[in-house]
């Protein structure tokens, strides 16, 4: 083992080998579940990125990105604004789709599927891989009805209540509603309207999570409560989760992708730079760009 | 020259200040006053009707049928019913046509076609209502008959454009992100826009409509063709025979040599007025109604 002299890590090698023995970490909860994880569990690719490039009429947003996701593995999105983070991840469960002049090149396999081949169904694609946004979106209804309007409308009538009771322990919400289930959602604070949002998200139990800075229109005690919840989802959901915040990425993701903005003859696109376990991304990014990003020099 | 005035001569108005005062204040004046009589013409309309129609309204008036031959007594029951079937009849045909051409120009259409379409029911919304009249009469009248039917038809024609961009403007309201939200949980288009749209846009859909209720309520123009030529009994079908309604009844007897028909006439123009002055007034509520709530949003 090299001492590298980050305080931050202590050891370089794969996350879920280094997890049980870091150190640095803010709750003994995370701690907890950081070892919890079976270790024996096989590295299944969820997303297979290709060459992907979108672009948005004329201007290209994103090119080159080639970027496999693991399953049960948090994945962190980095990078400065405007460098295609969001597009990226909006692209891996077609959310794009409906922008006007939107245009995907390259491959994105969704376990081995072709997520913009023929025949595919966005619909269906989207009841597989879940999404949460930047600001809270409940929909005007009650805190009941929010978590079972989906699985209402996708046939899951079977238990409902207990399906609904499922996916708020699961978003740690259930202890805070139980009593006011009836009551509009809209009422919530704005950690919990997001972690309602959250439980309707998995309440329809999805394979992916996709996280678009689901933490920062968020105080930093909501934000904390945010962070926990992804280290007991990820035992059950892949997740992806784009932040711009550094820290957070670094708390919350096993592996870490670096986007930055690349000149492409006239035009500055989009571009994965680096992808690697988090500790090396902070610790030791094999990238200049990488390094002077997470130290803060520019961004 | 360096000053144009003298700055320590007192403050009082000097050189053509006083000619800019005098312009000022009529102009000020002017504002007010057709301000004032705008308010006023409303104000002098409702209560000449009022004046005039109180003394014929009673329990009798509003529940009983108008005499065989003029004179005395007897009520405007037919028309009161008549109007309310045709307009019931008109809303049900203009508003799922409304509700839908706004969620088509909402949220299916490009934006080139909500350009046309829009136009479309401006213009339609601008036609006047005497040639929607005679569209209704040759359709549905010509080899068939007058009936409350043809008129709740020509009716949903004035009807449908009021709806339409009441309900389209509301739709645009309801947030992106919550058809983001419901797209991101693998529902379909349509049950997303049943399911969460729509209801949020509902306060606002059911203001536009009672205005356009409303509206229609005192359109006499498409009536007088398809169905004016009625008798003095209440009739519950729309289908058949023409039914009496308040505005074409209003003028009938106005037309007429008799005196208390002058007076009906009055009653009703009083009951007519009053139903539009509460319709405006509850859609008003429920407009402010569902903006507060869009605005918690």
């Amino acid at each position: 083992m090299t001492i590298n002299g980050s305080e931050l890590w202590e050891d370089e090698r794969a996350p879920e080998v280094a997890a049980p023995r870091m150190r640095i970490r803010t709750s003994a909860d995370i701690l907890a579940t950081q070892t919890e994880r079976p270790r024996e569990l096989p590295r299944q690719t969820v997303f297979d990125a290709r060459d992907v490039s979108v672009s948005y009429g004329e201007k290209t947003a994103i090119a080159g990105v080639t970027l496999q996701i693991q399953r049960n593995v948090v994945t962190a999105i980095i990078g400065p604004s405007g460098c295609g983070k969001s597009t990226f991840l909006r692209s891996l469960n077609r959310m794009n789709d409906s922008v006007p002049g939107f245009r995907l090149g390259g491959q994105v396999l969704y376990h081995g599927h072709d997520l913009y081949g023929p025949g595919v169904d966005r619909v269906e694609v989207r009841r597989r891989i879940g999404m949460v946004f930047q600001k809270p979106n409940p929909f005007p209804k009650s805190i009941y009805d929010n978590v079972a309007w989906a699985p209402r409308n996708l046939g899951m009538r079977h238990e409902l209540d207990e399906r609904v009771e499922r996916a708020l322990r699961g978003a740690a919400l259930w202890d805070e509603v139980k009593d006011r289930l009836k009551a509009s959602a809209l009422g919530l604070s704005g950690g919990q309207q997001q972690r309602l949002c959250i439980a309707r998200a998995t309440a329809i139990e999805p394979d992916v999570l996709l996280l678009d800075e689901p933490a920062s229109a968020l105080d930093p005690i909501a934000t904390a409560a945010i962070e926990e919840l992804m280290h007991t989802l990820k035992r059950r959901y892949t997740i992806v989760i784009v932040t711009h915040n550094m820290q957070q990425a670094a708390r919350v993701a096993d592996r870490t992708a670096f986007f930055s903005l690349e000149e492409r003859g006239a035009e500055r696109v989009g571009a994965l730079i680096e992808e690697d376990a988090t500790q090396t991304i902070f610790g030791r990014p094999r990238d200049s760009r990488t390094r002077d990003y997470v130290s803060g020099r520019f961004g | 020259m360096s000053a144009a005035f003298d700055p320590t001569a007192p403050l009082t108005a000097s050189g053509n200040l006083r000619r800019r005062r005098v312009v000022n204040r009529l102009a000020e004046g002017s504002a007010n006053a057709a301000a004032l009589l705008a308010v006023a013409v409303l104000g002098i309309v409702i209560a000449s009707v009022a004046m005039r129609g109180a003394p014929a309204l009673s329990l009798d008036f509003l529940t009983r049928t108008p005499p065989q031959f003029g004179g005395p007594g007897g009520g405007i029951a037919p028309a009161i019913v008549g109007t309310a079937i045709i307009v019931l009849l008109a809303t049900a045909i203009s508003v799922p046509i409304g509700v839908l051409v706004a969620i088509y120009l909402t949220e299916l259409a490009g934006p080139r076609v909500v350009a046309a379409v829009r136009l479309a029911l401006d213009l339609l919304n601008g036609l006047p209502s005497i040639v929607i009249g005679l569209f209704a009469f040759g359709l549905l009248v010509i080899g068939h008959g007058q009936s409350g039917f043809a008129g709740a038809v020509a009716l949903s024609v004035i009807m449908v454009p009021l709806v339409a961009r009441a309900a389209q403007e509301m739709l645009l309201l309801v947030p992106g992100t919550l058809r983001d939200a419901a797209d991101a949980l693998g529902v379909s288009r349509w049950r997303t826009i049943v399911g969460v749209v729509l209801p949020s846009a509902l306060g606002g859909i059911v203001t536009g409509t009672v205005l356009a209720v409303a509206r229609a309520a005192g359109e006499t123009a498409p009536l007088f063709f398809t169905t004016s030529i009625f008798d003095n009994h209440v009739h519950w079908s729309p289908f058949g025979q023409a039914l009496s309604n308040i505005p074409v009844m209003i003028f009938t007897l106005s037309e007429q040599a008799d005196p208390y028909g002058y007076q009906r006439a009055w009653g009703a123009g009083l009951v007519l007025l009053t139903f539009i002055l509460v319709a405006n007034a509850v859609a008003r509520s429920l407009a402010a109604r569902s903006r507060a709530k869009m605005g918690v949003q």
